[in-house]
């Protein structure tokens, strides 16, 4: 039925780049969350989980003082005697980004990463979104957050799609550039992996991405995880380029957390496991992980409250 | 012709839902004559920590509840347990008590559970205050709920002993993480039952069954429990003190070697539910 509704330029993409077996997706993915990892390896998981955060705040109602202990909590996540590595980026909107830089100092090891190009919807002329692109990037940002013209996308105008992620490759001079897809407005695992390929082709190594806004009902799953890493994973195969993947909004557990490291492990290998490649965008995840991360040193479960603030609660 | 035998699966609740362990493991529970009546969760400390993490979720709510509410509710209960007393006094027969002393027990049980909904609203008139102070100010002392309470209940009176427990904490706005008698775990599995229908909001009364060895140092540790309230032994108490004492919890321990009679009228108090609040003690200036 997907397949008669399809514009002739999707169907020759599909063609092109392959599609997806749902079900197979669906049943690998289900083996993701039976692996038991526990004591060493589930501390390590933790903490290289930690090091992937994208600490994230995208509200209405941000305020520097809000982004400033945002980037507190990810210079020092927890007491420095557990070990826990700092965050890799704060993700911010680009009004916030200067905010974001004065608090994190020039030298921090901290990211900033901004979303840009009229997130969440990205319905602005390309003219603004290049605008606000620029400047984040005057302003501080290491790394800017962009959503795809998912119109255009299911219009079957891929050089659209194409031209402006190129616009604004440009755009981001030496900033880091991650594509969000909005999966949940891609409909199918298909057009995940079609947006992927378009998206990938036109981007540089070391750019990533990026499941979704998080500001949608449905957000990375390991499902539409795994139809991006092995889209990843084709496109390195056949072009050597490596490209790096956010799955963002909706992973809220270290238990979730830990899955999808296990996904990456066993699809892309150890080569992504690490912030340069991977990142999670995230908010209430990492009061979970170092939550978790004390009850392995403690061996005793934690309160929530015993940890500061948890970032979406500001 | 005759009908396939319907057997039951007995189960733990936790969070208004009927649950098995996240071990699988069950044991195997006798009625008196030896013969086998069914498979009990044997609960693990990470059904406890689920159990807990249930119970912060429900917590606030039912704090939030307004006193007389939560008299209604606890009342509601009592009919609940009324309504099927044979039930219940089947479910405790089964350990071997006789007939007529399993129909006292659930008839203690609903009239403990109808004490305390007398309670809720009547409580912070005992134990708060208006302090007499030197000074142009009120001065009140005035109760909270700590937030979740363990409740260890000791092996006899499996459902009288269980509810003389719980009722009183619930009845100031805890919620309850409670682990059954190991022997007799069948009334409270059936309580369990009885609580889905009755209007107290799922998470706020968990219903854990199994071992106590495995679970009695997960709740001495569990540092979201604010206290724990039952009966122990020396060695679980010694266990239970310890990890009180890291986790800044309040303890308030029976005796096994001492033997409790549940069915006294001793057995239910106001300052049994003092034991599951806090004190606030607030000035407030009086103004012209």
């Amino acid at each position: 039925m997907l397949a008669r509704s399809h514009p002739a330029a999707l169907r020759r993409l599909f063609d092109e780049v392959g599609t997806v077996d749902c079900v197979g997706v669906e049943a690998r993915v289900a083996k993701y969350t039976t692996r038991s990892i526990k004591k060493a390896s589930k501390l390590w998981g933790l903490k290289t989980a930690v090091s992937m955060v994208d600490l994230t705040t995208l509200e209405g109602k941000d305020t520097p003082g809000k982004v400033a202990s945002l980037c507190r909590k990810a210079l020092q996540p927890h007491d420095p005697a557990l070990g826990v590595p700092q965050v890799a980026a704060v993700c911010v909107y680009p009004a916030m980004v200067r905010h974001a830089r004065k608090a994190l100092g020039r030298d921090a090891t901290v990211r900033i990463a901004s979303v840009a190009t009229a997130f969440p919807s990205g319905q602005a002329p390309l003219k603004t979104r290049l605008g606000e692109v620029k400047a984040a990037v005057a302003d501080g940002a290491d790394e800017i957050d962009m959503v795809i013209n998912r119109g255009a996308f299911l219009a079957g105008e891929f050089g659209e799609m194409q031209d402006e992620i190129r616009a604004v490759v440009a755009a981001c001079g030496r900033a880091t550039l991650k594509v969000i897809l909005e999966v949940s407005e891609l409909e199918t695992y298909d057009n995940i992996r079609a947006a992927s390929f378009l998206a990938m082709r036109v981007i540089r190594e070391g750019d990533f991405i990026k499941t979704s806004t998080g500001k949608t009902s449905l957000n990375a799953t390991l499902g539409n995880n795994q139809v991006m890493i092995e889209a990843i994973r084709d496109h390195y195969l056949d072009t050597g380029i490596s490209i790096a993947m956010k799955p963002a909004g909706g992973i809220r557990t270290a238990k979730q957390a830990l899955q999808f490291l296990i996904a990456i492990k066993e699809t892309l290998g150890d080569a992504w496991l690490t912030n340069t490649r991977y990142r999670f965008g995230a908010s209430a995840l990492l009061n979970d992980l170092i939550r978790q991360i004390e009850k392995e040193k403690t061996g005793a479960y934690q309160a929530p409250y015993y940890f500061s603030e948890a970032t979406e609660s500001y | 012709m005759s009908r396939l035998p319907i057997t039951k699966t007995p189960k733990a609740y936790v969070g208004g839902a009927f649950i098995r362990s996240e071990s699988a493991r069950v044991y195997p529970l006798k009625d008196a004559a030896g013969n086998f009546f069914g498979n009990i969760p044997q609960c693990t400390r990470k059904d406890l920590r689920n159990a807990v993490e249930a119970a912060a979720k429900a917590g606030p709510g039912w704090a939030k509840r307004t006193a007389y509410n939560r008299g209604q509710i606890l009342y509601r209960l009592g009919e609940m347990l009324e309504a099927r007393a044979a039930e219940l006094a089947d479910a405790i027969a089964l350990g071997g008590a006789a007939k007529a002393a399993a129909a006292r027990e659930v008839a203690a049980t609903v009239d403990r559970l109808v004490y305390y909904a007398g309670w809720t609203d009547k409580y912070e008139q005992v134990l708060g205050n208006v302090n007499p102070v030197a000074a142009p100010y009120f001065n009140f002392t005035v109760t909270e709920p700590m937030g979740i309470v363990g409740v260890l209940a000791p092996e006899e009176a499996p459902l009288l002993a269980l509810v003389s427990l719980i009722a009183p904490a619930i009845t100031s706005g805890n919620s309850v993480v409670a682990l059954a008698s190991t022997a007799q775990p069948y009334p409270a599995i059936l309580l369990g039952e009885m609580l889905a229908t009755s209007d107290l909001p799922g998470g706020v009364v968990n219903l854990l069954t199994g071992f106590r060895q495995e679970l009695v140092p997960t709740f001495a540790t569990h540092t979201h429990l604010r206290a724990v309230s039952g009966v122990a032994n020396a060695d679980e108490r010694r266990v239970l003190a310890l990890g009180a004492a890291d986790s800044i919890k309040r303890l308030h321990l029976l005796k096994t070697e001492e033997a409790t009679d549940w069915f006294d009228d001793a057995a239910q108090s106001v300052y049994a539910v003092r034991a599951t609040v806090e004190f606030k003690t607030t000035w407030h200036p009086i103004g012209s």
